[in-house]
């Protein structure tokens, strides 16, 4: 629709079909007198907005987005505004981190009756929008880059692993297996500086198991394509999460899963690693000590030592140990609670709302959207139905364009609210190294934040918070509209 | 005797410069990050560059990921609703375009690129208008890599296949080798020193990046082998049972071609526009039917395409691999996927 020019602006309003568009009626036939810079379009419930609705008209050159639904208690069908008021406050948290001012978007509870609240929400939003000005667009931010400061201190100790009980846990592996499918874990890939998933299923594959700072697949994300099969599976703490949270979400069951575990002690940030290693034909030797490892490559010695070159997870971790298991061996490091900020959130926290939209440009640019992140991802089970690639309804385009690839990354981020355990295979597999991680990592922070400190994937009985309401809710709170 | 020139490593961005005065030039272009990445970029005066090995491959030259192949325009007539009329209009988006700095690999990418596009039945217009304006400066390999195998299917660190000018750096600079008349012709008008004495070091390196290559293996019967395995398929849920199916492998192959053709908006209020983008065998919607029906729908079969392809139909249509050996599909996969274990599986396997 056309603006007029410098008097209005873009604002899309959500209105439910029951309440809020009735209001909008209601002040209309009392004729309330109301800014024009709101377009409405009338869904049949609050629950029914989709948080990628807002991203896309926020991406797509709105200025504001206003969400009203039916009062809490006063839903049409019972409960649809208490999922939309978790989901909705979730997103305002969220769309800092990309760049947006978080005030461009308001949700917001008006009744058929209330023709004057009505008036007073619209006009106040309006007014606030104006105060904005027009939104700054994805297309015209100049792309930066940076890269976030990797010098991290680990709240526990970080080493190679190499006194593991290896062993014991491969005769473990092998009494179980006949019981089992296969057995995930981890084998050597094209050379001793790679690791690659193992899938067990006879004593010999068995002997090809390997522990240690290589590790670095989650072997998580495999469990939900043996669905109906006995598997097993070998995990370090964080890849229990994984487990954890697709139990919790049921999508596999408790008795079709054989969890071993053994204490991990972190693992290597492969992005790192292969850079400090640069381009070479042949690996000589890998040794390890307590501290880190030593490889030679083309007769060229490089040094890793864990403190230095550990993944940025591994710094913050808190579960080096399985949080579910049923055969643990070994005893796992004590962990110094402290406070962690992951450094790719850290090093988005120190910018301007202007520099992160300017961020995401020159990282999404160079997507070529092969779709890694999401398939690395354990909690991705769509699968073949994911709504990137639907073409009814048709959310996303096929247009190569760096506010596409982010739309995206943002609708895979809102899925993973409240269920990312922040394992960061997605930024892992990227073979372009945008760091997209920062992006569920705001998401579980502000999880964190509304619920009471909720950590996805720690037990598996726990409803994942956007699967749930509260009628009062504690820490998400109506706010003014004066 | 070809034109040889020599560039110091100082007059490198004006070189660059002389080579943009009349095309658009895409150089690797280094993206930091904490994996930090290489991509083919338009040059323009004073950007950075490198001369490393991209990560991505330098097909975009000729086949962009995204490329708008007509927008379309539908209008009811006033008079008659019911009556729709429909404007076409094709632009044509091919530029003059100079890749600099690709490796051996990606310039073979073109010519195995070239056989289905524009050798067989049908000739494909938007890809030839911008194949005809390439012009391809390719730089030698200083040696082997881990993941590298091009010396396995036909190429090597210093291949001249489809390239007009092969740069191999020596000290001090790069001596440049007209291998076409189009790349003869460009350093003819580059101003360049002449390189001739320099060659025997550009000789000397490209014989030492051979030596460092090991042994590759005789793929004579891996066409046969891999096709007579297509049926196989406990063979190739074996061999993929760590893929994750995403399109990784496919989108940084600078010889995958396939490519899915979209029509964005209806054309009523705004032109409508026909975008072919690039499409991969991993993907569910490359083989789902109207019905909904999917007749690929396991990882398995879907790799098996993609190495049957590569290895068995292309050979088998055109004489030769489609595969350059460039190994990005195995250092980008996120699980390490590794093509040359599975075909040389198919091909020892009893």
């Amino acid at each position: 629709m056309p603006v007029l020019n410098g008097k209005e602006l873009r604002i899309v309003g959500f209105l439910c079909n029951w309440c809020s568009y009735g209001g909008a009626d209601t002040a209309g036939v009392a004729r309330a007198g109301q800014p024009t810079d709101l377009r409405i379009i009338r869904v049949p419930c609050s629950g029914r907005i989709d948080p990628l609705f807002i991203v896309k008209a926020l991406l797509n050159g709105a200025d504001g987005v206003l969400v009203s639904g039916c009062h809490p208690r006063d839903c049409h069908y019972s409960a649809g505004n208490y999922y939309a008021r978790r989901r909705l406050e979730v997103l305002k948290q969220f769309l800092p981190v990309l760049g947006i001012d978080d005030r461009r978007f308001e949700y917001t509870w008006v009744s058929a009756s209330e023709g004057q609240r009505w008036q007073h929400v619209v006009t106040t939003f309006t007014d606030r929008i104006h105060k904005l000005g027009p939104a700054p667009r994805l297309e015209d931010a100049e792309p930066l880059l940076k890269i976030a400061d990797m010098a991290l201190t680990s709240l526990r100790p970080l080493g190679t692993g190499q006194n593991a009980a290896l062993d014991d846990l491969k005769a473990a592996i092998k009494a179980k297996l006949p019981e089992l499918d296969c057995v995930i874990g981890w084998q050597q890939g094209y050379d001793a500086a790679h690791t690659v998933p193992l899938f067990m299923r006879t004593p010999e594959d068995v002997d090809k198991l390997v522990w240690g700072p290589f590790n670095v697949n989650n072997p998580a994300t495999y469990l939900p394509s043996f669905k109906g099969k006995k598997v097993g599976i070998v995990v370090k703490g964080c890849d229990s999460r994984s487990v954890v949270e697709l139990l919790q979400e049921n999508l596999i069951k408790r008795e079709d899963v054989t969890i071993f575990a053994m204490p991990c002690q972190g693992t290597l940030d492969m992005a790192r690693v292969n850079q400090e290693l640069g381009r070479y034909s042949a690996i000589d030797s890998v040794s390890y000590d307590e501290a880190g490892v030593t490889i030679v490559a083309d007769g060229k010695e490089h040094r890793f030592c864990m403190n230095d070159y550990a993944q940025g997870k591994c710094y913050g971790c808190t579960t080096p140990s399985a949080v579910l298991a049923d055969t643990r061996l070994g005893t796992p490091e004590a962990v110094q609670p402290g406070a962690y900020t992951p450094p790719e959130l850290a090093m988005l926290d120190a910018m301007t709302l202007e520099e992160r939209l300017s961020f995401w440009k020159g990282q999404m640019e160079r997507c070529l959207r092969c779709y890694a992140c999401r398939n690395a991802c354990p909690m991705c089970v769509c699968r073949d139905y994911c709504i990137a690639e639907s073409r009814e309804p048709q959310w996303m385009t096929q247009e190569a364009t760096a506010k596409e690839k982010l739309f995206f990354q943002t609708i895979h981020a809102m899925h993973l609210a409240g269920r990312c355990t922040g394992c960061g295979e997605c930024q892992r597999a990227c073979p372009v190294g945008i760091p997209i991680l920062a992006l569920r990592q705001q998401i579980a922070r502000a999880v964190a934040q509304l619920f009471d400190g909720y950590k996805p994937g720690l037990d598996p009985e726990a409803v994942p918070p956007l699967l749930g309401y509260e009628l009062e809710e504690k820490n998400i709170h109506e706010r003014e509209w004066k | 005797m070809s034109i040889i020139r020599f560039v110091n490593t100082d007059g490198l961005p004006a070189f660059l410069a002389y080579l943009s005065k009349d095309a658009r030039v895409l150089a690797p272009v280094e993206k930091p990050a904490d994996k930090k990445s290489v991509v083919f970029e338009e040059w323009t005066q004073g950007k950075p560059f490198t001369l490393e090995k991209a990560t991505v491959p330098a097909k975009e030259a000729v086949l962009p990921q995204c490329e708008t192949l007509l927008t379309y325009k539908r209008d009811k007539d006033p008079e008659d609703p019911s009556r729709v009329s429909l404007k076409l209009d094709d632009i044509p988006q091919a530029v003059p375009t100079v890749v600099f700095a690709c490796r051996p690999c990606d310039a073979r990418g073109y010519v195995t690129l070239d056989r289905p596009y524009l050798q067989g039945p049908m000739v494909d217009p938007y890809y030839k208008a911008r194949r005809e304006q390439l012009t391809v400066l390719t730089l030698t390999c200083p040696r082997g890599c881990s993941t590298c195998f091009c010396h396995w299917v036909g190429g090597g660190p210093s291949s001249p296949e489809g390239s007009d000018v092969l740069m191999t750096e020596v000290e001090g600079g790069i001596v440049l080798q007209g291998l076409t008349p189009r790349g003869d012709a460009l350093l003819e008008g580059s101003g360049l020193e002449d390189g001739a004495a320099r060659f025997p070091d550009a000789e000397a390196a490209r014989k030492a990046a051979w030596a460092t290559l090991n042994k590759a293996p005789d793929l004579k019967e891996a066409p046969a082998k891999v096709a007579a395995r297509f049926t196989d398929v406990d063979f190739w849920e074996k061999e993929t049972d760590r893929c994750l199916s995403c399109g990784a492998c496919t989108y940084f192959c600078p010889t995958c071609y396939c490519f899915n053709i979209t029509d964005e908006g209806d054309g009523y209020l705004k032109p409508g526009r026909r975008l072919r983008t690039w499409d991969n065998c991993m993907s569910p919607l490359f083989t789902r039917e109207a019905s909904g029906h999917n007749p690929r729908t396991a990882k398995a079969l879907r790799m098996r395409n993609r190495v049957s392809h590569k290895f068995a139909t292309y050979p088998e249509n055109w004489g030769a691999f489609s595969c350059n050996g460039c190994g990005r599909c195995i250092s980008n996969c996120p699980v390490c996927l590794d093509i040359r274990a599975i075909v040389l599986d198919a091909v020892n396997a009893e």
